[in-house]
């Protein structure tokens, strides 16, 4: 089988990478690009847990095909931190002890970036069917959206404050 | 088998070339229904043709009072179209009750309608409302109903090499509206045990002008209930008139039993439910007279 050559911007760095028709995006950050960060729970858009950002709109890795990627622009959980300097949702998540396996936790942070990026300021019932997509076997959900909330008030403050 | 070629045509020509030279070739439009059937063997293509890139099928277009909708826009894009959104509520919202945020900024109506489940959300709404396709192939274009297009559980009535290019949607109708619900055990993320729409009209003194009823989940298409909007049709919405509605939703399912609901719940219900959207297509009506 000809495999696909693919050409595309992961977390502002161009990428490039071969793929077979069949290969999903998600196989392919965690394969061929060594980005583990992402997983799959699931392999079928019902857990969350592959969220990355593609071209500004979050998706399920595990049901993008690679080669969709062609030109594209993605983000994942590892182009949230800056350097060991972490974002605010992730320094809310520790803080609210919102993991304890931690599996679910890149998805949960992907999407809830990109509710904070569109929403700075959302009611807790905006964030809970924002996160519908994304589920969690441990916490019990309300831990994480105590981080998530906390989060955007602080986002918030940040943002008066510059 | 995996499939063996992924393509991205540009134009719809390319599309139709590349469906009609290969028997074995599906059209992929936000893969939420195709890409998890080709990951469990429940579908195996083998070629891939990606619709996403042909920019007309990205676009809402205005046609004349009505819409067209091209097949890659995503349902979270047709929220963002305030003309479309106040002129056809149910529809929108019932293209925004598909799967979860990450789920609706891929999946499509037209993926929704030709996947032909007969749960589908959005096609309860779309029928209700009149919506048209536009069926492009090998021998050309052609406009059909929405309804004609499902022929049963996975399987539609398009021919080899043909797919839905857009979907119109009239003008809503003076005094008109629509709604949608489905039953379903928790707020998000499941699958309809049964649904509803209904597109409505009053004029000036309340009396219906037109109605079309649909439901989903409750026979192996969705299906447009004929009599059930003939018996509101010249009514003022009485009792009488609804009871008889509901009476002709539950004559017309031919619902399956099975672990989301027995098919004398699936009844039941879409008989309520029916009642239920005409409630609300009634008031968003009576705000638009
Ligand atoms: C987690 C999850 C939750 C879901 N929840 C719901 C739900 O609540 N309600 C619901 O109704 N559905 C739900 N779905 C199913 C799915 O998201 C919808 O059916 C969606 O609208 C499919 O659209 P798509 O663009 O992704 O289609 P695709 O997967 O791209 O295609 C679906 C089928 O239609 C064909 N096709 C696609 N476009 C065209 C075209 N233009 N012409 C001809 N054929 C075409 C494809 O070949 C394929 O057979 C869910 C799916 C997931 C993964
Ligand atoms: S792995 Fe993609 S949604 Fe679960
Ligand atoms: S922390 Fe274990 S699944 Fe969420």
């Amino acid at each position: 089988m000809s495999k696909i050559h693919v050409t595309t911007t992961v977390n502002g760095d161009e990428r490039e990478f071969l793929c077979t028709p069949g290969q999903t995006l998600l196989d392919v950050l965690r394969g061929e690009l060594g980005m583990t960060g992402s997983k799959e729970g699931c392999g079928s858009g019902d857990c969350g847990a592959c969220t990355v950002v593609l071209d500004g709109e979050m998706v399920c890795s595990c049901l993008v095909l690679a080669g969709e990627a062609q030109g594209r622009s993605v983000s994942t959980i590892e182009g949230v931190a800056e350097g060991s300097q972490l974002h605010p949702i992730q320094q809310k998540f520790l803080e609210h002890a919102a993991l304890q396996c931690g599996f679910c936790t890149p998805g949960f942070i992907v999407a809830a970036k990109s509710l904070l990026d569109r929403n700075p300021d959302p009611t807790e019932t905006e964030v809970r069917y924002w996160l519908a997509g994304n589920l969690c076997r441990c916490t019990g959900y309300d831990k994480i959206i105590k981080a998530v909330m906390d989060a955007a008030a602080e986002l918030r403050q940040e943002r008066t404050a510059a | 088998m995996p499939p063996t070629a992924y393509h991205a045509p540009e134009t719809i020509e390319q599309a139709v070339n590349l469906l009609s030279g290969d028997a074995s070739a599906r059209p992929l439009a936000g893969g939420t229904d195709l890409v998890v059937q080709i990951r469990s063997g429940r579908a195996a293509p083998g070629a891939i043709v990606d619709l996403k890139r042909i920019a007309k099928l990205r676009e809402i277009r205005r046609e004349g009072e009505g819409f067209a909708i091209g097949a890659a826009v995503p349902c979270t894009a047709l929220k963002d179209n305030a003309a479309l959104a106040a002129a056809w509520p149910g529809v929108v919202e019932a293209a925004n009750l598909i799967g979860s945020v990450q789920v609706r900024n891929r999946a499509t109506m037209a993926g929704n309608l030709c996947n032909a489940s007969p749960a589908a959300d959005s096609v309860p709404a779309l029928v209700a409302a009149g919506a048209t396709c536009i069926v492009v192939g090998p021998s050309g274009e052609r406009e059909v109903s929405v309804e004609q297009i499902p022929a049963g559980p996975g399987a539609t009535s398009l021919k080899s090499g043909e797919f839905v290019a857009e979907i119109r949607l009239p003008g809503p109708a003076k005094g008109g509206s629509d709604a949608y619900l489905r039953s379903i055990p928790r707020t998000e993320m499941d699958i309809a045990v049964v649904g509803a729409g209904a597109s409505i009209a009053l004029d000036g003194n309340g009396t219906c002008t037109a109605a079309r009823i649909s439901i989903g989940a409750a026979a192996p298409t969705v299906l447009l209930v004929e009599d059930a909007g003939k018996a509101l049709v010249g009514t003022k919405l009485d009792d009488a008139a609804i009871d008889k509605m509901m009476e002709a939703v539950r004559a017309a399912c031919n619902p399956i039993d099975d672990k989301r609901g027995t098919a004398e719940y699936r009844t039941a219900m879409a008989g309520i439910l029916a009642k239920r959207v005409v409630q609300i297509a009634c008031e968003r009506a009576g705000g638009n007279s």
